[in-house]
Parts: C-alpha cells; sequence; structure tokens
C-alpha cells in the first residue's frame, strides 16, 4: 500500500469523524465536491450532515467554528488555500486565540491551512502564514513534513483542546508517499532528528526539509554529515531538541520557505543566540524566501523560495566559517 | 370559540407583566450605569466606561423575551440592560468595571467584556461585528446535535457595525444556513462621532433585510412597547422556523461614545427630536398612564434598584484585584501545551 500526504490528511479527517460525532468539517467546497485538493474526498458521503459547504466568508466560518467550540464541538475549518485565512485572521488571533485566556472556555478548534508554493500559484495561492498566526498567545502551530506526520498530527491537532493552525504544504500533497500510516508517533510538539550529523545543523519544517534533505545528500559526497531537526510544529518551539543537535554541530542553519522579516526561522536564530550562544562555532544563519511577493513564473518561482542548491550553498559557506 | 374580548384581556395582562418586568430592568440597568459614570468620573475605574441611556428599552425587550438557560444572547457595549434581563448578576458587572480578582474575567478583559457562555451568553470581543457568526456557531453546533429544540440566538450590533465585513459574512451566513439569529440593531444615529449617513447609503438599515433574503423590522427603540411586540415577533418567527430576523431599533444615543466623551457633534435639533426621547421616562409615564403600576410602585422600583447597585459596587469595592505574581499566565487550556 502506499498512501500520499493529502490521502493522510483525508484519513485522519475520516478517523475523527468516524471516532467522534463532536467533529465536524466546514469550508468551501469540502461537501459532495470533496475539497479544491480533495482532502475530504467522499468524507461527505460518509457523513453528510458533518461535512458542510460554506460560503465564502472567512471571518464567519471561524467564528462559527468558535460558536460551536463553545458549545463543545470540534470543528474542522478548511481554509481553501492559506493566504485567504487572512480574511479569517481577526477571528483566529482575536476570537478563537484568546477564548480560553477570557472565558476559561476551551477553543477546540483545528483550522487547515493548504499552505505553501507550488509552480504557477504566484502571489495569493502560495503563502505560508505560519508566523502570523504563532506571533500570538494561545495558538498552536503545526507544520507537518511528512505524510505519517500529517497523519498523526491532524490527529493530535482534532483532538487538542486549543485553536491548531495546522499548516498542510500543498507541494507535498501528491509528492510525498509512504508506505503505511503510523501506528505510534512522537507528541505533535516535539521536534524530529531526521538525519544525524556532525558538521552542522540544519533546523527546518514543512516542505524546506525535503530540499534540506537533499542538500544534506549531495554533501555527504564531500564527506560532509548535516544533521536534520524537523520541527514538526513550529509553536511551540521544542528548542531542547535544537539545541541538543547544535550541541553536537557547533553550527546551524535555519530554513524556512516563508518570507524573511521575522518569523520562525529568525525566532530560531534568537532563541539560539540567547540560549545556546556559547555551543556556536559560528555566527548563526538563516535562508528564507525572497522578501517581495511569491512569483507565478515557474522559473522565478523557484529562484524565489529557498531550494536544494541555494541550501546547499549556505551551509558550504557556514562550515567553511 | 374564545371569546375576542377575554383574549385581547389575557394579551394585554401579559404585555403587562412584561413591561413592567422590562422597566425593572431598564431601572436597574440605568442607575448602575448612572453609578459607575461617577465613579468613572472619580477616576476609580480604569479603562472606558461605555454605557446604554437612551438604549435600555430597545436593550432589555428583546433579551426579557428569551429563555434564560436555553436561548443565547451576545450583548455589546450599550447592553446593560439587556444583560440584566437576560440573568446576568449585577456582582459580575460591578467586579469587571471595578477590577475585582473574583469578576468573570478575573481581571483578564474589563468592563463591557463579560459573559458567560455557560448560560448562553458569549463574551464579547471589541471587534465589532466578530460576535454574531459565534452566536451562529453556537445555534449550528445545537442544530447539529439535534437540541436546537425551538432555541434562538440574539447578537446585538450598533448601526455603526453594520458596515464591516463581519456583520456581512455572519448575516448571509446566518441566512444560507438558515439559522434562528436575531439581529437587533440599535441605530443609534451616530458610530462614536460619524453620523450614519457616513455609514450606509440605502434610506433605511432595514432595508438591507431584503437583500440578505431575511425579515427585517423597524421599530421606535424608544418606545418600550413598540420594542417588546417587535421583539416579540422577531423572536416568534425565529423560533418557527422562518430563518434570520434583524430588528432595527431607531433612537438616540444620549451620552458621549464613552464617558471620556460629550459628545458635541450631536446636534440640539436632535437631541430635541423625537429620536432624543429617553425611553426610561416614556416606558414610566406608559406603565403609570395604563395603570401597569402606580407612581409609588416606580418608586419602589427606583428604590430596590438603588438598593442593589449600592450592594454590588460596595461587594465589588472591597474586594482585591488580581496578583500578578499568583496569576495563572497561561494561554492554553491543554494540560500538555501548559507551562
Ligand atoms: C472592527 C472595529 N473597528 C473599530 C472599533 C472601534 N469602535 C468601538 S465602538 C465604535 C463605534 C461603534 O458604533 P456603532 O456600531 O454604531 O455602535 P454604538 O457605539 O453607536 O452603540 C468604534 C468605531 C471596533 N471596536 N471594532
Amino acid at each position: 500500500m502506499s498512501i500520499s500526504y493529502l490521502e493522510a490528511i483525508r484519513e485522519a479527517q475520516s478517523l475523527a469523524l468516524a471516532t467522534d460525532e463532536n467533529v465536524f468539517i466546514y469550508g468551501q467546497d469540502v461537501g459532495a465536491f470533496g475539497g479544491a485538493f480533495k482532502a475530504t474526498k467522499n468524507l461527505f458521503h460518509e457523513h453528510p450532515d458533518r461535512v458542510i459547504d460554506a460560503p465564502i466568508s472567512e471571518d464567519a466560518m471561524v467564528g462559527l467554528a468558535v460558536g460551536a467550540a463553545i458549545e463543545g464541538m470540534r470543528p474542522i475549518i478548511e481554509m481553501q488555500f492559506a493566504d485567504f485565512s487572512s480574511v479569517g485572521f481577526n477571528q483566529i488571533v482575536n476570537q478563537a486565540a484568546t477564548l480560553f485566556w477570557r472565558t476559561a472556555v476551551p477553543c477546540p478548534i483545528t483550522i487547515r491551512l493548504p499552505s505553501g508554493g507550488t509552480p504557477g500559484s504566484g502571489p495569493f495561492h502560495s503563502q505560508c502564514m505560519e508566523t502570523i498566526y504563532a506571533h500570538y498567545p494561545g495558538t498552536i502551530v503545526m507544520t507537518p513534513a511528512t505524510v505519517e506526520d500529517a497523519y498523526s498530527m491532524l490527529l493530535d491537532a482534532i483532538a487538542i483542546d486549543d485553536p491548531v493552525i495546522f499548516c498542510e504544504h500543498k507541494y507535498l500533497n501528491y509528492h510525498l508517499k509512504a508506505d503505511s500510516l503510523p501506528k505510534q508517533t512522537l507528541p505533535a510538539k516535539s521536534a524530529r532528528i531526521v538525519r544525524s550529523g556532525r558538521h552542522a545543523t540544519v533546523v527546518t519544517y514543512s516542505a524546506m526539509l525535503h530540499e534540506a534533505l537533499r542538500a544534506a545528500n549531495n554533501m555527504k559526497n564531500d564527506g560532509y554529515e548535516i544533521e536534520i531537526v524537523d520541527l514538526r510544529c513550529i509553536k511551540p518551539i521544542d528548542m531542547s531538541t535544537v539545541l541538543g543537535s547544535i550541541a553536537r554541530t557547533g553550527r546551524v542553519l535555519a530554513i524556512g520557505e516563508a518570507f524573511p522579516w521575522g518569523g520562525v526561522t529568525s525566532e530560531i536564530i534568537s532563541r539560539i543566540s540567547s540560549e545556546g550562544f556559547n555551543l556556536l562555532d559560528a555566527p548563526p544563519v538563516r535562508l528564507n524566501s525572497i522578501d517581495t511577493p511569491i512569483p507565478y513564473h515557474p522559473d522565478l518561482w523557484r529562484y524565489h523560495r529557498p531550494t536544494a542548491s541555494s541550501v546547499e550553498e549556505e551551509l558550504r559557506k557556514l562550515i567553511r566559517e | 370559540m374564545a371569546n375576542p374580548a377575554n383574549q385581547n384581556q389575557e394579551l394585554n395582562g401579559k404585555l403587562s407583566t412584561i413591561a413592567v418586568e422590562t422597566y425593572r430592568w431598564m431601572v436597574l440597568a440605568r442607575t448602575f450605569e448612572d453609578r459607575i459614570s461617577n465613579i468613572y468620573r472619580a477616576g476609580k475605574i480604569v479603562g472606558g466606561v461605555y454605557v446604554g441611556k437612551g438604549q435600555e428599552a430597545f436593550s432589555a425587550a428583546l433579551s426579557t423575551q428569551l429563555r434564560k438557560g436555553q436561548d443565547v444572547y451576545s450583548p455589546l457595549i450599550r447592553d446593560m440592560a439587556g444583560r440584566a434581563a437576560f440573568g446576568e448578576p449585577l456582582i459580575d458587572a460591578a467586579r469587571t468595571y471595578l477590577g475585582s480578582a473574583r469578576g468573570p474575567t478575573i481581571g483578564r478583559d474589563g468592563n463591557v467584556h463579560r459573559g458567560n457562555s455557560h448560560e448562553g451568553m458569549p463574551t464579547m470581543i471589541s471587534h465589532l461585528g466578530a460576535m454574531i457568526s459565534v452566536v451562529n456557531g453556537m445555534l449550528f453546533a445545537r442544530r447539529l446535535r439535534k437540541k436546537l429544540n425551538n432555541v434562538v440566538g440574539a447578537a446585538s450590533i450598533g448601526d455603526g457595525a453594520t458596515s464591516t465585513g463581519a456583520f456581512h459574512e455572519a448575516l448571509n451566513m446566518a441566512a444560507v444556513e438558515k439559522l434562528p439569529l436575531i439581529i437587533s440593531i440599535a441605530n443609534n444615529q451616530f458610530a462614536y462621532s460619524t453620523p450614519t449617513d457616513r455609514q450606509f447609503a440605502c434610506d433605511e438599515l432595514v432595508d438591507k433585510a431584503t437583500g440578505y433574503g431575511v425579515n427585517g423590522i423597524n421599530i421606535n427603540g424608544t418606545d418600550l412597547i413598540e420594542c417588546l411586540e417587535g421583539f416579540g415577533k422577531a423572536i416568534a418567527q425565529a423560533r418557527s422556523g422562518k430563518g434570520p430576523q434583524i430588528v432595527v431599533g431607531n433612537l438616540l444615543r444620549l451620552s458621549g461614545h464613552g464617558e471620556h466623551d460629550d459628545a458635541p457633534y450631536i446636534s440640539n435639533r436632535l437631541r430635541s427630536s423625537n429620536l432624543g426621547q429617553d425611553c426610561l421616562v416614556k416606558a414610566k409615564n406608559r406603565i403609570i398612564e395604563e395603570s401597569w403600576c402606580s407612581e409609588k410602585q416606580c418608586d419602589d422600583i427606583q428604590e430596590q434598584a438603588t438598593i442593589e447597585v449600592n450592594a454590588a459596587i460596595a461587594q465589588a469595592e472591597s474586594e482585591k484585584g488580581p496578583n500578578p505574581y499568583s496569576h495563572d499566565w497561561n494561554a492554553y487550556s491543554s494540560p500538555s501545551f501548559r507551562k
């Protein structure tokens, strides 16, 4: 059996719907049509009353989820593209994320954000929004990079009593396959050392994990051993795994597909600089996409975001330092 | 067959009871908010004070007719009367204004940002329009779980907030989902200092109902009886499955936007127009005129309100504020994510 990242997301929702009557899915075209990416394919047929097409009203979709959560349900909101969650921003950061703090009523909602670039998607169907939501207290932000994590972390997200922003990467939807779904997994908030090494640590998440893996494989031929940490969850950040790795390698490159100003990579570098300064043999480095909107043309797009070759270039510089 | 004369008597009897009850909440709200603004002026309240002066009839006429513990009611900044009528303990309000650690938000939010969603009253956030879809969600969830049981949900809003995208999305969504939602729109002629002609271009706010495919009711918000009847009708229609209802009450804010604002932008002409009539005075006159209450009974209502307000404020004033050193500084509820 082979299962894709996208199928894993579908399977997790199928299981959640089947095992908990409080779970429902609300989003544009998620019903009979099965979602723009087919992440809810057939779920409507399995649970016609709990897989529901929403009007194009991201603000009200999230508001509705909060209201349903107040009543004890566990809604999953599918944003058609992460980019459009900006319209629901207010409800996410001011309503959902503050609910428990203000009222002692938990807010178990999962907001699925099909994120990240694919060739030809352009400025408004390619964004990585994790930083924006991570900035606000009360949110948990997950960024699964593997089929197994897409499945198990989505199940965790639905079970967690706080609002989870679930950034699933569109590029991985079909590119990534696994033999089977996992039975046992790491807790969602733990980072994972995907590959061990001694010359430098890469800290990354989501689709960039795979660019980093390609770069590390290339460099192996020259005798370089690169350790790779997959954050999995970018909020909270599992700093002890990150610092443990840097203690072994002394060098770190943080990679993110999101825009460079602020964000996960700068948070990582900032924390390493203050919490692990004495572990470093070279200044910590980070790599993000270019500070422009995301371009449409595939040739521009490939250049705009970090790739295996730009990662490799950064790593070689870092190791020479 | 029922005798029409008896039927009228019965209706009149019901109206008199509910009018007096609503009047009681109006008096309590006015008395409480007058006290709160005095305390604010004395510099003893941190943050803003926003009162519902002139809007008490419109506010309370909705929630006195809701079923406490069953229906949903999402009040906003001018709804002291509506909150009280829906069953909010006066002490919750006093504690929130005075920063008592025993208030419903334990000092984490203040003044009007209080509620109790277990009792069907979600806690407002400041962002205007944002609460309507939350009420949608509460109704939607109950329907999904087959526990709707004729429940209705009501959300308050002002004329200014009808310009938000959130209002549009939520009302449209409620219409699409055919939810038993009532939106009460207090058209008090201003959003802070901005008059309604800078807010919408239709003749009457209620005209918007047609475009959303929902029922609209336009009433004189200074007239208690008209408010009771208008909301009574809206609630009955929502309960009987006729979908969302909007009720627009036309009135005037008889205060500044907040107690920091003396509202020089409200003209004397408007103040002395019919819109500027004080609903509380009008309600009292009407109740006495109809012999639903004597002058003396009205005085007793006022006296009772003063006693309750004094007690709640004295109690809240005697209580400590939150202690930052022992405060639970966790924004997460899940045990595995708490520090
Ligand atoms: C989205 C949003 N924008 C701005 C504000 C600031 N604000 C608070 S009350 C108010 C005026 C509201 O007017 P209206 O809706 O007519 O209600 P009223 O105060 O008259 O009762 C404004 C602009 C806000 N709370 N929310």
